[in-house]
């Protein structure tokens, strides 16, 4: 009785790979082999936090658990082998990239990123400070170089590949706590500096603003297209 | 001596972290900047005080602390150079110009930042106005346009002719855009000239354009070493590649252009001004990598323009079908300081028919000469 489902299921599977496959261009060959079922056995180890259906979860004075679900593989990947080498420091993440190897590590982030995305949802912020984020996510604020975030993240603020993340409909307070890693030096895994040379011309505000704002917006899944 | 006093208060006052001021505040700075920017080149001529460092004075720290942000790294103002911070379209909202004006100015605006809405009508490639007018083309060291709207008309070598401001930008189109300028007098036209216009707010019309601080993309000084294709392509691999690919072709999301392409079919052609070496050295020394403008060195800025003019792109639209007679032809106004029609690994580089996109050689109507003597037969 259980086994007849599977096959279909598995196809199923295949096709979500060879569409993740077809779309991300740039995603590691690696990934390709990916075993989405295995994700999804590791994943375990991230639910508690990242919540079962990956969307992430932020709690009043804690640290905010990131949406993961329909983020770009190779981004995923490359998080946890930082976290695990230490090129990404987090008390909370190192112990459980520790735990992983390799393929699980391809595995995981390959079953988050068929996952579909957390949408956008209404901010309690004001119209003016959303207003404000919004200029800086579309058209940034040249007079302080500070570049649009769509310049480099792509239509909708999507992402683009693997080494720029989709950040529409992500946590505000998670893109609040990256910025402001970004601009104090803490994190620092960002190819050619080129987010923590934009977060460093970022104040406060523009950080508040930018993170209410994109946390309103939803984007297509960048790894399905 | 002066100058170095307002540098050493700039310093303090950037550390500070000042509130993004309001927009009233911004518009109301602007309106002082412009007019502090007018009165420094109106005292600058008939006091002919071109070389006392007192004439820093006369740019206030605020202007100086504006410019720092808008070109972070970049050589300050030097005594009488002219020096204009164009309104922002938070300006535009706040100003008494008609609805209408405004309507047209923020289409200009619309079309010189999202240019690709003109793909396969008037753009042939992955470019946008602002891909290399950098910052919605008000930033120095970018080639901001305000001055094209108040130093045309005027002869330019180029064509060899007297060009108004909209075939100033139909030459944009022609060769950075491989592409098929809107009309003379179109709307799309019209809105463009609109938006130059707009950002020349209070600037004098015939302003000197050799005293415009940081007007196009100033000449760097000649490398120490011989610019090289192997340490270009090192550097291009380091800090560009990731955006711009390592073929150079760009990055897209979705099908939609992301980051632009260097060079192949989807770049803009050999007839671009930014094929040239000095303007591309200038443009990566002041602009590039994106959010990190004069952190590569000189040398390195000059070595990526010389991998990166080794490679091929669209013919030049000026093409006659013989790329030794087409360099010679446009050689001391152009092509001088390209590598089109230089042999390069064993090939002569624009030795082919390949437009690109584009299904033509020669946009209609646009290369063509002009005569003022009155004695033409033909003026239209």
């Amino acid at each position: 009785m259980k086994t007849t489902p599977r096959p279909a299921h598995a196809a199923k599977l295949r096709t979500l790979v060879a569409g993740i496959t077809l779309f991300a261009a740039s995603t590691p060959a690696a990934l390709m082999a990916a075993d989405l079922e295995a994700g999804k056995a590791s994943a375990a180890l991230c639910v508690a936090c990242h919540q079962a259906d990956g969307t992430g979860m932020a709690v009043p004075n804690g640290e905010p658990w990131p949406a993961l679900a329909g983020m770009d593989a190779g981004y995923l990947l490359k998080q946890l082998q930082d976290f695990k080498a230490g090129a990404r420091t987090n008390a909370s993440m190192q112990p459980f990239a520790q735990m992983l190897n390799d393929e699980q590590m391809r595995n995981v982030a390959a079953y988050y990123a068929s996952l579909p995305p957390r949408a956008g949802t209404p901010s309690q912020a004001s119209a003016e400070l959303l207003a404000h984020g919004e200029k800086l996510a579309l058209r940034g604020d040249w007079d302080r170089y500070v570049v649009a975030c769509v310049s480099c993240h792509g239509p909708g603020n999507g992402g683009v590949g693997s080494d720029f993340p989709r950040i529409a409909g992500q946590l505000p307070e998670y893109i609040k706590a990256q910025l402001i890693a970004y601009r104090d030096g803490s994190r620092a895994n960002d190819p050619i500096d080129l987010m923590s040379a934009i977060a460093q011309r970022m104040t406060d505000h523009d950080i508040e603003a930018v993170s209410a704002w994109l946390g309103t917006q939803s984007a297509p899944n960048s790894s399905r297209n | 001596m002066a100058g170095y006093a307002i540098r050493a208060e700039l310093v303090k006052e950037l550390s500070m972290n000042k509130k993004n001021p309001s927009t009233t505040h911004r518009l109301k700075h602007a309106t002082k900047h412009l007019a502090n920017g007018v009165a420094l080149a109106v005292l600058a001529l008939p006091l002919a005080a071109w070389a006392t460092p007192a004439e820093d004075a006369a740019v206030p720290p605020e202007t100086l602390e504006r410019l720092q942000g808008m070109a972070p790294g970049a050589p300050l103002p030097k005594p009488g150079q002219f020096v204009h911070i164009p309104p922002t379209m938070e300006d535009l909202e706040a100003s008494s110009l008609h609805p209408k004006l405004k309507e047209t100015i923020r289409r200009g605006h619309d079309l010189f930042t999202h240019t690709q809405q003109l793909r396969g009508k008037n753009v042939f490639n992955d470019m946008n106005c602002s891909s290399c007018h950098m910052g919605e083309g008000r930033l120095p060291f970018s080639s901001p346009v305000w001055p094209a709207a108040v130093v045309l008309p005027n002869f330019r070598p180029k064509n060899g002719h007297v060009n108004s401001l909209e075939e100033r930008i139909a030459g944009c189109f022609t060769y950075s855009m491989n592409g098929q300028p809107p009309a003379y007098g179109s709307d799309d036209m019209l809105a463009l000239a609109a938006y130059h216009q707009w950002l020349a707010k209070g600037v004098p019309m015939y302003q000197p354009g050799n005293t415009m601080y940081g007007r196009g993309y100033p000449k760097l000084a000649e490398p120490e070493l011989k610019p090289d294709v192997a340490r270009g392509q090192a550097v291009y691999e380091a800090k560009c590649a990731l955006c711009h690919s390592a073929d150079g072709s760009g990055r897209k999301q979705n099908g939609k252009v992301v980051f632009p392409p260097l060079w192949g079919d989807n770049s803009f052609n050999w007839g671009a001004g930014i094929s040239r070496l000095f303007t591309m050295a200038s443009f990566i020394k002041h602009n590039m990598p994106l959010g990190q403008p004069n952190s590569l060195t000189e040398q390195q800025a000059w070595d990526l323009a010389q991998y990166i003019d080794s490679q091929e792109r669209p013919q030049d639209p000026r093409y006659t079908g013989d790329i030794a007679e087409t360099r010679a032809l446009y050689e001391a106004t152009f092509h001088k300081d390209t590598l089109y029609g230089t042999e390069f690994e064993g090939r002569i580089l624009g030795d082919h028919s390949n437009t690109g996109e584009k299904p033509f050689l020669k946009p209609e109507g646009v290369l063509r000469s002009r005569d003022f003597s009155g004695r033409a037969t033909n003026t239209n």
